[in-house]
């Protein structure tokens, strides 16, 4: 990676804590973070390590309490929703959990429709966006005729994971955060999602943050891998270096942990 | 000639909707497990691996309904009995049950000791609580959980630690076969673990004689069990030592899942990863002929016709396909060649 080039978001000092005084837990403690433009990296760690606070943080659902976030170099504003709606046209995310990531009420052409509709700027003649969002469904192998006047909930779970994706194929923004896009759905599956973002990344050109706990996930995908503890990263770097030749005990041990087939598995480590 | 632990003969479950229309979730499956063996069950989500579990235990209740089958367990035949004397005479004593989400099956209101208690006193009758307790913690004890566990609740516990709890509650009375449903899907990978290591502490310490493993990890899978049985849309496709399995599957099906296999291990990120299009398919109406022939990169006309019945390959392995073995294998090697 060209270390020249300014990131294209970067966190500084970013701390987020809930509560006050004995109870006060501090999720994300003094993260600092460059993400440049086409690059993929992963924020792996257990539950409770406070990946997804940190994605919360970088996405602007949550405010943090100290640290900035700052966008293609200048210090992002969200103080207000319209700014805040600004500010996801350049950022979106697949969630954890595809069945709550969408409104029950809404059937699946408005949901894609809404997409549309939210990049603004240009106006679209209804052909054109039946046309786009045809080219969208066909993009995750998915069929819109079997898809119009459906409600989400009448879709598998990988099939609404695949739907999240055509989404984000439609709105094109500049970064894609994927808060662990494959937890929910069977291993058979989640070769299908990976490709298809991977896809995704080569037709648009897309930075990608994946948020993920399995570490052979975030070894196939990404560039780089941020190793996150109770808030801190303890080890980051190029993907080869931090899961073949992990430094940090801590790394060492969650790599021991995952099954493996070519090495024998120790089971007496735990 | 090892005892057979639990034989299953053609057996085939059915599921009732409210509308009156069966889904049918288990065809005609038979298998057997062995005295000290463990058996693997994968396949993708909504392939019947959970209904096959729950059937195998004998325990049948609406909306699940026995069709036909032999379920022979430690050498009594259990199909055809009540459901309320499955319970009270087969449960917990001779097969055990894991369910997906265990953890979540412990009452908040009561404590640990509390649920071994109900556990024994169903099935034996003049026991004292004294008893029961010192019988707990030496159990507790030997699978190396903490005694103080058993006086505590369940919000006190951690999600690995709650599992652990119920397995160790499940093999109380010395159960023949351990049935366990994704023991460990909802738990990090350090849990996990532990969970698996305490699974093979009961294998060796002989608190159960055979296992039957469900998941669809297949990494997982591998390092856990002996054999490994492939199921698809119901009915087995494939089934083999498990180390055959993952490094050299016959069935197109079978060959498509080892190939979604991701393991943080050098080499990993030259693979491509194959993945299977489409669905499995609906299974009220179940397709005449194979049923993987929609998404089977080797489709043939005759495939659609009749049903394909299991073949015999060498060293016992089995496989439903009605490719022979040396034309799937011919095919396998062209397409790595084309693949580079």
């Amino acid at each position: 990676m060209d270390k020249e080039k300014k990131p294209y978001l970067s966190a500084k000092g970013v701390t987020k804590s809930f509560g006050f005084g004995r109870q006060k837990t501090v999720a994300v403690d003094n993260i600092n973070l460059d993400l440049y433009e086409g690059e993929v990296i992963s924020i792996v760690g257990e539950s409770g390590s406070g990946k997804t606070t940190l994605s919360k943080v970088l996405l602007g659902l949550i405010n943090q309490t100290s640290g900035d976030v700052y966008f293609q170099g200048v210090k992002r504003d969200i103080s207000s929703q319209a700014r805040k709606r600004e500010y996801w046209k350049n950022i979106q995310a697949i969630f954890q959990d595809p069945f709550s990531s969408y409104n029950i009420f809404n059937k699946i052409d408005s949901v894609l429709l809404d997409c549309i509709n939210m990049r603004g700027g240009v106006y679209f003649p209804r052909e054109k966006k039946t046309e786009m969002m045809i080219e969208a469904c066909s993009f995750v192998n998915l069929k819109f005729e079997e898809l119009t006047n459906k409600y989400p909930f009448e879709l598998s779970g990988g099939q609404m994971q695949r739907l999240m994706i055509a989404r984000i194929f439609l709105l094109q923004p500049k970064i894609l955060l994927a808060d662990e896009p494959t937890s929910m759905i069977d291993a058979c599956s989640r070769a299908t999602i990976l490709d298809e973002l991977m896809h995704l990344r080569k037709e648009v050109g897309m930075t990608i943050i994946f948020i993920t706990h399995d570490i052979g996930l975030a070894y196939y995908v990404s560039d780089n891998v941020y190793i996150m503890e109770k808030g801190r990263f303890v080890e980051s770097g190029a993907a080869d270096d931090v899961i073949l030749r992990p430094k940090e005990p801590y790394t060492q041990r969650l790599i021991n942990d995952v099954p493996k087939i070519y090495e024998e598995w120790d089971l007496s480590t735990v | 000639m090892a005892n057979t632990m639990l034989e299953v003969k053609d057996l085939s479950t059915k599921y009732v909707t409210r509308f009156n229309e069966g889904v049918y979730a288990v065809d005609r499956v038979s298998l057997k497990v062995e005295e000290g063996k463990s058996l693997g069950i994968a396949g993708e989500s909504g392939c019947g691996k959970s209904t096959l579990a729950l059937s195998l235990m004998g325990y049948y209740f609406p909306p699940l309904h026995y069709m036909n089958g032999d379920i022979t367990i430690n050498g009594n035949n259990i199909s055809g009995l009540k459901a309320e004397d499955v319970r009270k005479t087969i449960l917990g004593k001779e097969v055990a049950y894991i369910p997906q989400a265990a953890m979540n099956a412990l009452n908040p209101t009561r404590k640990i000791i509390h649920f071994i208690e109900d556990v024994i006193l169903e099935h034996e009758m003049y026991v004292t609580k004294k008893d029961i307790y010192g019988r707990a913690k030496k159990l507790f004890e030997t699978l190396g959980l903490p005694p103080e566990v058993l006086q505590k609740y369940p919000v006190e516990l951690s999600g690995g630690m709650k599992q652990r709890t119920v397995i160790a509650i499940s093999v109380m009375l010395l159960p023949k076969v351990l049935i366990a449903d994704e023991p460990s899907s909802a738990l990090d990978v350090t849990s996990q673990k532990m969970v698996i290591k305490m699974l093979k502490h009961l294998m060796e310490a002989g608190f159960i004689s055979s296992m039957i493993f469900i998941t669809h990890e297949l990494p997982l899978l591998y390092n856990v069990v002996d054999d490994i049985m492939v199921m698809y849309a119901g009915q087995i496709v494939e089934k083999g030592s498990s180390h055959e399995m993952v490094f050299d599957p016959i069935h197109p099906y079978s060959k498509g899942l080892m190939g979604s296999i991701i393991v943080p291990e050098k080499g990993l990120r030259d693979v491509k990863l194959t993945a299977i299009p489409g669905v499995p398919p609906n299974l009220k109406k179940p397709p005449a002929g194979c049923r993987f022939a929609e998404r089977c990169r080797f489709v043939r006309p005759e495939c659609r016709v009749t049903d394909v019945a299991m073949r015999e390959a060498e060293h016992g392995r089995m496989y439903r396909c009605i490719i022979p073995e040396a034309e799937l294998r011919e095919a396998y090697a062209r397409e790595e060649h084309k693949n580079g």
